[in-house]
C-alpha cells in the first residue's frame, strides 16, 4: 500500500469513526460460492478492539469527507478545517477485498459526505456495493449509509446489495435539527426510513434479498437538551413503526476543529451506557417506554444504578420474587438476572428446586439479585425495603473516561 | 488426529482409557459406549489423553452399540472434547453415566455443579473458536504469480479441526494454511487437509497491507473515549503478538489524553472555505425536471429485477389523453428497447385501432421498466415481478405520469393495478372505471386485462375475450373524450 493511499485511508477512517454502528450481525448465514469470497455468520464477528473498547468489525470509511452540509456536531461539516480526501469506487472495492482476504474485517461500512448532490453521492455508494457483489462475488457484510435526500429509486437499488441500510436521525427533535443541522430535514429522514422499512418487510415476505439485516440509526446524546425518556420513546416508536433493528446512541464526542455553536466537552459515556441498557430492556425484557420513564427522574436515567435496578427500587412492592414459582415476565424484572439466566432458571426448576447457591451458578450478578429474590433456602426479609438498599447496590463511580 | 479406539483393561479395580492427544471425539465415543455397556461407573474409570505409559490388560472390552442420549447431552460432548482440561473426559463420562442412570433431564439443570462446569468448558471452547475466527491474521505471499495466505495462531484448546470449516466457507477461492503449535490446516481450493505443527517463523515476510491495516486501526480509534479495560476484556494481551495492529496500542493510549485536551481547549477557528451557497441550493434540487431527464435516469440505472439487458422506457407524447400501463417489457421489448412491440403489444395495437384509439397519440409504458426473466437453455422465460419489485419501480412510474399528465390511465392487468394502487386487487373485480386513490384524482382510472392474457387463452375462448377487451378500450376511449369535454 503506497504512502498517498495510506494517507487517504487515515483521513477517511478518521472521518467515519464517529458513527457508533459496527455490527456485522443479522445477515442470514451464507457461504461463498465457488469463485466468490466471503461469508456471513449471523452473529457477526469483532476482528479487533481499539483502546476505546469498541470493536472493529467492518472497514468503516467514508468515500469522501468533502461535504456540502454544515451540521455543527460533525467533523466533516463544510465549514470545518479538517483535511479532505476522496476515494474512487475502485479504491474502496480493492481495499475491502484485500483487508477481507487477510481476515481483518467482516466487510464494509461505507458512508460519505455529500458531494455535488445527494443523488450523485448515493450513486457512488451503490456502485461500490454493486461492484463488490457483481464483479467480485463478494459475500461478506455490506452496510451502506443511506442518504435520505437522495431520490427514492436509489434507495431501492442500494438495498439489493447491502446487508444493512441505515439513516442517522442524529438529532431527535426538529428544533435541534433546525439549529444544528440546517440542511437536514426531519421529514425526508422519516420518509426514507419508512420506505426502507416497507421494502424490507416486502422482501422478507417474498423471500428476496433487500437489506436482510434490517435498518439501523444513530442518535447523538448530549449535543442538545433531549431527555433520556424522550430518546427512549423515540427509539421505541422507530422499532415499532419502521421495524428498525437497532438504535445506536453516540455520546457527543470532541472532534478536531469543533464548531463555535457547539462547545466541546467530555463525552457523556456513562449516560450513553445507561441508554443502551434501557434500550435493551425495551427490546428484550418486555419493558415499555413508560416503565423506563418510571425508572427515571425528570426524564433522566440514574447514572449510579442501571435502569432495571432503578425500576425495581421504585417498585419494591412487586418484590421479592420467588425464583421457583414466578412467571418468566416477572423474573425478567429482577435486577441481576439476564434473559439467559431466566431461561436457565425456568428450564432447571422443572426438574429441581433452586436454592440461592444454584441461582449463583446461573448468574454472575447474584449480589444485585439477592434482595429481590426468594429461593428454597433464602428470603431477603426486610432487605428489599431497606432505605439504604440503593446505596448498597450502587456502582462505585466508574472511570469510564479520562476525565 | 485420528480417533484411536479405546483400549480398556480387564479385571477389577481401576480401568484406564487412553485416548489420542488432542480432541479425540471418536475415541471417547467408542470408549463411553463400551464402558457404559460393561456397567462401569465413573469412579472405576481413569482417563488419559496422550498415551503416557499406562499398561493395558490383554482383552479389550467388547464393542458396544451407540448410546441413546438426550439431544442436549449429545450436542454437548463434541463441544467439550477439544478442551485442554485433563478432566474433560471424566466429567463427560460422569454426566453420561448419570443420564443413563435415570437423570434423563440432567443437562437441563444448569445449576447442577457438573453440568455447570461442563457448561463453562463449552463456553470456553466457543469463545476460543470465536477468537480464532476473529483474531487470526493471514499474510499474503506470492510464488509464480499465485497468491497464498498463511496464518500463525495459538489457540487455548484443541480447536483447529473445529475452527477450519469457517475458513473454508469464507475463503473458498483462496489457497491458505493455518499453522498452530498443535497442528496445521491447509486448503488448496478443493481439499482441506491437516498436517504437523508449524512455527511462527514459517510465516512469509512482508505483507504491504499490514501497515495499511495498522493505519486504519489507529485512525478508527477515538481518543476521547479511551477505555483500555474494555478493550482488554475482549482482546486479552495473549492474542496481541499475532495481530499486527496491536503494535500501535501503547502509543495510542499514551497520546489519547493530550489529544483530547487539545481538541477541547482549542478555540474554534473561522471556517477557511467559502460558504458554497450555490452548490447547496443546486443540491436540494436534484430531481429530474422533464420526462427526458427522468428517462435518462431510468436508462442508466441498473435493473432492480434479475435478467434484463436494457431499460424499456415509456413511449408517446407528453400530454397524451390516455396512458396505458402494462406489466413489464417482454423478450422482444427487451431486445428492441421499445414497449409493446412483441406479440401482446401487437394485439394491443390492433385492439386500440378497432376501438378508435391512435397508438401514436397515446402514452404506453410499463409498471416495471426491465424484463425480468430466467434463462433456460436458449430461452428467456418471463418471470412475473413480485410486489416488492413492483414497489422498486413505482417511483419512476409516478414521476412519469406526473410529466405526461394524461386525463385517463388504463391499467392493463394485475401488475399495473398493483403499481397504481399499491394493493393487490383482482382484475376481474376492478375491471372498468376505477379510482387510483394514490393519485388524488389527478387523472381518471380504468382497469382491464393485459393483452398477454388473451394470447394464453384456448382458441375457443379467445374471440369472445378479445371482443370484450376491444369493448373495454372503446369505453376507455369514450371516457377519455368525455373528460376532455
Amino acid at each position: 500500500m503506497d504512502e498517498t493511499f495510506a494517507k487517504k485511508l487515515r483521513i477517511l477512517a478518521d472521518a467515519a469513526k464517529y458513527d457508533a454502528s459496527c455490527a456485522s450481525s443479522g445477515a442470514p448465514k451464507r457461504a461463498v460460492e465457488r469463485d466468490g469470497l466471503g461469508s456471513t455468520t449471523g452473529a457477526g464477528i469483532c476482528h479487533a478492539y481499539t483502546p476505546d473498547g469498541r470493536c472493529v468489525s467492518l472497514l468503516k470509511i467514508l468515500l469522501t469527507n468533502w461535504c456540502l452540509f454544515d451540521c455543527a456536531y460533525c467533523v466533516n461539516r463544510r465549514s470545518s478545517n479538517v483535511r479532505r480526501a476522496k476515494f474512487t469506487v475502485e479504491e474502496v472495492v480493492r481495499l475491502t477485498l484485500e483487508f477481507y482476504k487477510r481476515n481483518y474485517i467482516e466487510g464494509l461500512f461505507l458512508s460519505s459526505g455529500i458531494i455535488k448532490s445527494p443523488d450523485h453521492t448515493m450513486e457512488l455508494l451503490t456502485r461500490v456495493a454493486r461492484s463488490l457483489r457483481r464483479d467480485h462475488g463478494f459475500r461478506g457484510y455490506i452496510h451502506l449509509k443511506t442518504i435520505p435526500e437522495a431520490s427514492p429509486w436509489l434507495i431501492e437499488e442500494a438495498g439489493l446489495y447491502a446487508d444493512r441500510l441505515s439513516i442517522n436521525v442524529e438529532l431527535p427533535t426538529e428544533a435541534s435539527l433546525e439549529r444544528l443541522a440546517p440542511e437536514k430535514d426531519g421529514a425526508s429522514i422519516a420518509g426514507a426510513m419508512a420506505q426502507i422499512g416497507e421494502r424490507i418487510a416486502e422482501a422478507k415476505a417474498e423471500k428476496r434479498r433487500f437489506s436482510p439485516a434490517g435498518q439501523s440509526t444513530q442518535v447523538i446524546v448530549g449535543a442538545d437538551a433531549t431527555t433520556d425518556e424522550a430518546l427512549i420513546r423515540k427509539s421505541a416508536d422507530l422499532y415499532g413503526r419502521v421495524g428498525l433493528r437497532r438504535v445506536y446512541y453516540s455520546a457527543f464526542s470532541p472532534i478536531p476543529d469543533g464548531a463555535a455553536i457547539l462547545p466541546l466537552k467530555a463525552p457523556p459515556l456513562q449516560r450513553e451506557h445507561r441508554l443502551y441498557q434501557a434500550d435493551w430492556l425495551i427490546r428484550y425484557y418486555e419493558f415499555s417506554p413508560d416503565d423506563v420513564a418510571a425508572a427515571s427522574d425528570d426524564g433522566m436515567l440514574a447514572l449510579d444504578v442501571d435502569p432495571k435496578l432503578a425500576w425495581a427500587l421504585k417498585n419494591r412492592a412487586r418484590f421479592p420474587v420467588d425464583v421457583n414459582r414466578a412467571d418468566r415476565e416477572m423474573l425478567l424484572r429482577v435486577p441481576g438476572l439476564g434473559a439467559r439466566a431466566v431461561d436457565r432458571i425456568v428450564a432447571a426448576r422443572r426438574h429441581t428446586t433452586l436454592r440461592l447457591e444454584d441461582v449463583g451458578r446461573l448468574t454472575s450478578a447474584l449480589k444485585r439479585a439477592r434482595p429481590f429474590l426468594i429461593a428454597a433456602d433464602h428470603s431477603p426479609g426486610g432487605l428489599t425495603d431497606r432505605l439504604d438498599l440503593r446505596a448498597r447496590l450502587a456502582e462505585p463511580a466508574r472511570q469510564l473516561s479520562l476525565f | 488426529m485420528d480417533g484411536a479406539a479405546a483400549r480398556i483393561p480387564d479385571g477389577p479395580g481401576l480401568h484406564t482409557v487412553v485416548l489420542a492427544p488432542g480432541a479425540d471425539l471418536a475415541g471417547f465415543r467408542a470408549a463411553a459406549r463400551r464402558l457404559a455397556a460393561a456397567g462401569l461407573p465413573p469412579e472405576r474409570v481413569a482417563w488419559s489423553a496422550g498415551g503416557t505409559g499406562i499398561l493395558f490388560g490383554a482383552a479389550d472390552l467388547a464393542e458396544a452399540p451407540p448410546l441413546r442420549l438426550p439431544r442436549a447431552v449429545a450436542d454437548l460432548v463434541p463441544m467439550v472434547v477439544p478442551h485442554r482440561d485433563p478432566e474433560r473426559y471424566a466429567l463427560l463420562y460422569r454426566l453420561i453415566w448419570r443420564v443413563l442412570s435415570g437423570e434423563r433431564h440432567l443437562a437441563e439443570i444448569a445449576s447442577d455443579p457438573t453440568v455447570h462446569r461442563l457448561g463453562r468448558m463449552r463456553k470456553a471452547i466457543a469463545r476460543d473458536l470465536h477468537k480464532m475466527h476473529a483474531f487470526l491474521r493471514f499474510r499474503r505471499s506470492e510464488t509464480d504469480g499465485a497468491e497464498r495466505f498463511t496464518a500463525w495462531f495459538e489457540p487455548d484448546h484443541h480447536i483447529l479441526e473445529a475452527a477450519a470449516p469457517f475458513f473454508v466457507e469464507r475463503f473458498r477461492s483462496l489457497h491458505w494454511s493455518i499453522l498452530t503449535p498443535d497442528g496445521s490446516a491447509h486448503w488448496d481450493g478443493t481439499h482441506l487437509s491437516f498436517g504437523p505443527p508449524g512455527q511462527r517463523g514459517d510465516l512469509p515476510e512482508g505483507d504491504g497491507f499490514e501497515a495499511g491495516w495498522r493505519a486504519y486501526y489507529e485512525s478508527t480509534f477515538n481518543p476521547a473515549r479511551t477505555n483500555p479495560k474494555a478493550m482488554l476484556a475482549e482482546m486479552p494481551k495473549k492474542y496481541w503478538r499475532n495481530m499486527p495492529e496491536t503494535l500501535a496500542i501503547p502509543a495510542l493510549i499514551r497520546a489519547a489524553d493530550p489529544r483530547t485536551r487539545a481538541m477541547i481547549e482549542r478555540e474554534p477557528r473561522l471556517p477557511a472555505r467559502r460558504d458554497p451557497e450555490r452548490a447547496v441550493a443546486a443540491m436540494g434540487d436534484d430531481a429530474p425536471k422533464t420526462l427526458e431527464a427522468l428517462n435518462a435516469v431510468i436508462a442508466r440505472s441498473a435493473p432492480l429485477v434479475p435478467g434484463a439487458t436494457q431499460a424499456v422506457l415509456g413511449e408517446g407524447p407528453v400530454g397524451a389523453a390516455i396512458a396505458f400501463v402494462g406489466e413489464q417489457p417482454g423478450d422482444q421489448e427487451d431486445r428492441q428497447g421499445r414497449p409493446f412491440v412483441g406479440p401482446a403489444g401487437q394485439l394491443l395495437t390492433r385492439a386500440m385501432a378497432e376501438a378508435g384509439i391512435a397508438r401514436e397519440a397515446s402514452y404506453l409504458t410499463n409498471a416495471v421498466k426491465h424484463f425480468k426473466f430466467e434463462e433456460r437453455g436458449k430461452r428467456r422465460i418471463h418471470q412475473k415481478p413480485n410486489a416488492g419489485e413492483v414497489s422498486h419501480y413505482r417511483w419512476w412510474l409516478d414521476r412519469e405520469l406526473d410529466f405526461v399528465a394524461p386525463r385517463l390511465v388504463v391499467a392493463l392487468g394485475a401488475t399495473a393495478v398493483l403499481a397504481l394502487t399499491g394493493k393487490a386487487v383482482p382484475v376481474t373485480r376492478a375491471r372498468g372505471p376505477f379510482r387510483f386513490e394514490r393519485f388524488d384524482d389527478r387523472f381518471a382510472g380504468f382497469v382491464t386485462v393485459h393483452p398477454s392474457y388473451l394470447l394464453r387463452l384456448p382458441d375457443e375462448a379467445k374471440e369472445e375475450a378479445y371482443a370484450a377487451f376491444v369493448d373495454d378500450l372503446r369505453r376507455a376511449e369514450a371516457l377519455g373524450r368525455e373528460l376532455a369535454g
